[in-house]
């Protein structure tokens, strides 16, 4: 019990600790030891709790509500006021709406509803946390010289290092709470500092652009946010609990899907699903570990885990469809919108959205599998993402330029940079790696479970996620040569971080059969009462570990024949005008003139704005059914 | 041992098929076309030739890719024949295009470049009726693997029409025949030279050539796949339709010019929707 609570609170001393330290160096150590004793304790906790599980509540339960209730009165204090300055009311207005209702619900309602375990720690919660410690950790060390470098390149920006850090552990703190709360009320509060940190971070430069961009991630999230708050004071007042284990031992009425369509909804906001999706990409004006740690690795799995945890109460309902199809929609269109991006970040933007759309099918779809594929799309997803982001966020140090079209010089500016990037995105959809095992069996359970237009669906938005996946990484490998010489040097700080996620790929694909053997299937196992089996057979595993093996075997190999490698070189055919070298050729009047690859964007087909509001519509529309059916349930 | 000697033995015949599929490609080509044409083992010589010819490159990356393409394809068609997991078969065989065209982009080069997008573009347009495809065989034989697939009472194709025809409509992107053989044509007479083999020679030519040999033999096998079944006598059914098949390619290659990669793209997945929607949907009604 105590570790739990320590695993929390190690974080949030943090926090305090980096915001009241105003020394650089000082600071700088304070970051990296805490972000070290949070990966060590979040092991330990898992490592201690991990086969029995643990859930409890804590003797002194009333005292932490009135702390929560006083945090969650200032931050609505504090929000209704800065929305009303910045006039942003709808800002004010949904916070004004929410804080109110919990803080009733808190003094009148819920002192006749006992909690019994306000705390619950299972194999999923177990896994959560490892991606979160561990990712999240990482991310914190890279952030420490990534920052430094951030404000050398971005000089009018003003320094605030200190906020940036001390906001990432203080998100970190919350995170925790929120995978480990079972009580709802409680998980709202984490729920709601997340979107607080999220906010923060998105404004850190305090430009035009970042302030518009972090009002409009607030309003969304407030949005989902009251969705939650109703959802609580639904389920305390006619259903009689706030605990989510109870409620989904429930079965699934009428009377009970109304909370959680709006628990999903809330979900939805947080993952930034269609057609909320629009707040994650404008995240993207965040300095690069924030977008890695909140905007793909950690904060926007929260959504996921949510209806992971409800999938028992989604699979065949008219709220589980609803989900599915949502998730479906916004996996196809926004796959399809990353085809025609060339900025790195947008790139990785509207690839995360559209994967967590992936996990959100597979979580509301609710089969053994598919709950399977799902929490290991959350493994992949998270280490894979976040090393793709720590690259490109160092890549943009070194090459001054976050467009992919500017990395074809990347192999001649830093080979190890370019290696970590192919791993990335690799691993983000290429044979043996972890992402395609999970989408292969995915689509198994969804084919099981008769989603034809899903499978359907996936298979098109699959295809458009190779094209943009494979167009960066031959970017990556086309060895240009690099125009001005570098002025960056990749620092070690930078690198070790980058270099353990890479690894962590890696193992992660290798270790699958092992988180699958020891984590899911138990964990399955006990959510379904039925004996869960691993959907991908022996020998298939087998299989694609030789693959994996062979990937990295290959390379190696090929070191001896390049040494006594002499074969002539030639010139690249440029129909005979090349001008000498590989770069120019005679143009008309025989002056020497530059060639120019470019990539294909499509913008003609793939148009993002009919597409975005394409996908707003049809998944308005989706959620509209939902809420038709859900009143048809009512009055029926 | 007898796992090891069919491996060894699929490894060795494939490219074997492939090449002699080549040779009567071209035969059948060259009469439709009123010529006399190269003799029936002509692919052979020319991969003899290209092997013993000087091997020059354009830098010093873009020969791994071919090579690991190869391995790759190689593992496909062994996964393939020695009736494994058809759609293991089917992300190992992508992972070789994607090594195939990251050769291209490589090469670093103006018409390779060029090839290698389009390539890419062509693997986007195809990718969702190979997945639907595999998928149709697991729907109506509930099973992945090649061995399950042709043990079942029934070819599967009696259930999943729509989704073969849309399969044989792709094939000609695999087989990298005209109407859409955008990224590299056979014909030396494309506008973008040869596409993503334009910097390639000698050696690693002749390895893209041997690939493409196994790249044939596994597109034959995934049509067989859909006409054998537990009785016997359908596996020489199975063999007459892949004749039928290909032969079918090679006209259509002969008759259609080459399209812009817009309609490729669009009729491709125009295809793919309606045929496999419409199929795979009255199969799920009937269940």
């Amino acid at each position: 019990m105590n570790a739990i609570s320590t695993l929390i609170l190690v974080p949030l001393a943090a926090a305090l600790l980096i915001f009241l330290v105003p020394n650089d160096r000082i600071r700088d150590y304070i970051v990296r030891i805490s972000a070290i004793i949070t990966a060590v304790m979040t092991v330990v906790v898992v490592s201690l709790y991990f086969d029995k599980g643990i859930s409890f509540n804590y003797p002194f339960e009333k005292a932490i509500d009135y702390v929560i209730a006083l945090v969650e009165a200032a931050v609505a204090v504090y929000i209704i006021t800065s929305g009303i300055r910045h006039k942003k009311y709808l800002v004010s207005f949904f916070s004004f709406l929410q804080t109110p209702l919990i803080l009733w619900f808190e003094f009148t309602q819920k002192r006749e509803i006992e909690v019994r375990n306000a705390i619950v720690f299972d194999k999923l919660s177990a896994i959560m946390l490892l991606v979160i410690g561990i990712v999240g950790s990482l991310i914190c060390i890279y952030a420490v010289s990534y920052l430094k470098g951030y404000h050398q390149h971005h000089v009018h920006y003003k320094v605030r290092i200190r906020f940036f850090l001390s906001t990432v552990f203080l998100f970190l703190a919350a995170m925790f709470g929120l995978v480990l709360c079972n009580n709802l009320t409680w998980l709202y509060f984490c729920w709601e500092l997340t979107t607080l940190c999220s906010f923060f971070l998105i404004g850190y430069t305090r430009t035009k652009e970042a302030k518009q961009n972090s009002y409009h991630a607030l309003t969304i999230n407030l949005g989902g946010g009251v969705a939650f708050a109703i959802a609580i004071v639904y389920l305390g007042t006619q259903l009689k609990t706030i605990e989510l284990s109870e409620l989904v031992k429930m079965s699934p009425e009428t009377a009970v899907l109304i909370p959680v369509f709006l628990l999903s909804l809330a979900a939805l906001t947080k993952s930034a699903q269609l057609p909320f999706a629009s707040w994650l990409l404008g995240a993207m004006v965040a300095p690069t570990p924030s977008s890695a740690l909140l905007h793909s690795a950690t904060m926007v799995k929260a959504g996921v885990y949510l209806i992971l945890r409800l999938a028992p109460l989604l699979g065949n309902t008219s709220v589980g469809k609803v989900v599915t199809f949502v998730g479906g929609v916004t996996f196809l269109l926004c796959s399809l919108m990353a085809v025609t991006r060339s900025d790195a970040k947008k790139i990785l933007a509207y690839s995360t959205i559209a994967n967590l759309g992936l996990i959100v099918v597979c979580a509301s779809v609710g089969t053994r599998e598919s709950i399977w594929a799902a929490i290991l799309l959350i493994i992949f997803h998270a280490v894979s993402k976040s090393l793709l982001f720590l690259a490109v966020g160092s890549i943009e140090h070194q090459i001054g330029s976050r467009n992919v079209e500017d990395m074809d010089v990347l192999l001649d500016v830093s080979r190890r940079l370019s290696l970590y990037m192919i791993i990335g995105i690799a691993g983000m959809f290429l044979a043996p790696f972890g992402m395609l095992i999970s989408k292969w069996v995915a689509m198994k359970a969804f084919m099981d479970s008769n989603n034809i237009l899903i499978v359907i669906i996936i298979a098109y938005g699959s295809a458009a996620t190779l094209f943009y996946w494979a167009k960066w990484m031959g970017k990556l490998v086309s060895n240009a040569n690099k125009q001005e010489n570098k002025d960056q040097i990749f620092h070690k700080e930078e690198e070790i971080p980058i270099f353990i996620l890479a690894v962590l790929v890696g193992i992660s694909c290798f270790g699958f059969p092992l988180i699958s053997k020891f984590a899911l299937v138990p964990f399955l196992t006990g959510m379904f009462h039925a004996n869960a089996l691993v959907p991908i057979g022996t020998s298939d595993v087998n299989l694609m570990l030789l693959m994996l093996s062979m990937l990295i075997i290959l390379p190696i190999s090929f070191i001896p024949i390049y040494k006594n490698d002499n074969r002539r070189r030639v010139l690249t055919y440029m129909s005979g005008e090349n001008a000498g070298d590989n770069k120019n050729f005679r143009a008309a009047m025989g002056e020497a003139r530059r060639a120019e690859f470019r990539n294909w964007y499509i913008r003609k087909y793939f148009d993002v704005k009919t597409l975005t509001l394409w996908g707003n519509v049809v998944s308005c529309g989706i959620l509209v059914t939902g809420v038709i059916l859900l009143i048809g349930g009512l009055v029926s | 041992m007898m796992k090891l000697l069919l491996v060894v033995g699929i490894i060795l015949l494939a490219p074997l098929l492939g090449g002699l599929l080549t040779g009567i490609d071209r035969v059948v080509t060259a009469r439709l076309q009123g010529r006399q044409g190269p003799p029936l083992l002509q692919p052979f010589y020319d991969v003899l030739k290209l092997i013993s010819k000087e091997t020059t490159e354009v830098n010093s990356m873009h020969r791994f890719f071919v090579y690991v393409s190869l391995i790759f394809v190689i593992f496909t068609t062994v996964l393939l024949l020695s009736g494994g997991d058809v759609l293991l078969a089917i992300f190992a065989l992508t992972l070789g295009s994607v090594f195939f065209v990251l050769g291209g982009y490589a090469s670093n080069s103006p018409y390779s470049t060029i090839g290698s997008e389009r390539e890419l573009l062509q693997i986007m347009a195809y990718e969702p009726m190979v997945l639907l495809a595999c998928f149709g065989l697991y729907y109506v034989d509930r099973s992945f693997f090649v061995k399950d697939i042709i043990a079942s009472p029934y070819p599967a194709v009696i259930f999943l029409p729509g989704v073969f025809i849309g399969f044989t409509y792709i094939l000609t992107f695999k087989l990298r025949k005209s109407p859409f053989d955008l990224s590299m044509s056979h014909h030396g007479h494309q506008e973008i030279v040869k596409g993503i083999t334009t910097e390639y020679s000698g050696r690693d030519l002749a390895v893209i050539e041997v690939t493409h040999w196994y790249e044939t033999v596994i597109v034959l096998a995934l049509t067989y796949i859909f006409f054998a079944n537990a009785n016997p006598f359908s596996h020489v059914l199975a063999v007459f339709a892949c004749l039928v098949i290909f032969f079918l390619e090679i006209i259509i290659d002969n008759t259609f010019a080459r399209v812009k990669w817009q309609q490729a793209l669009t009729s491709a997945w125009v295809v793919t929707a309606v045929l496999s929607t419409v199929n795979l949907f009255i199969l799920s009604y009937f269940r």
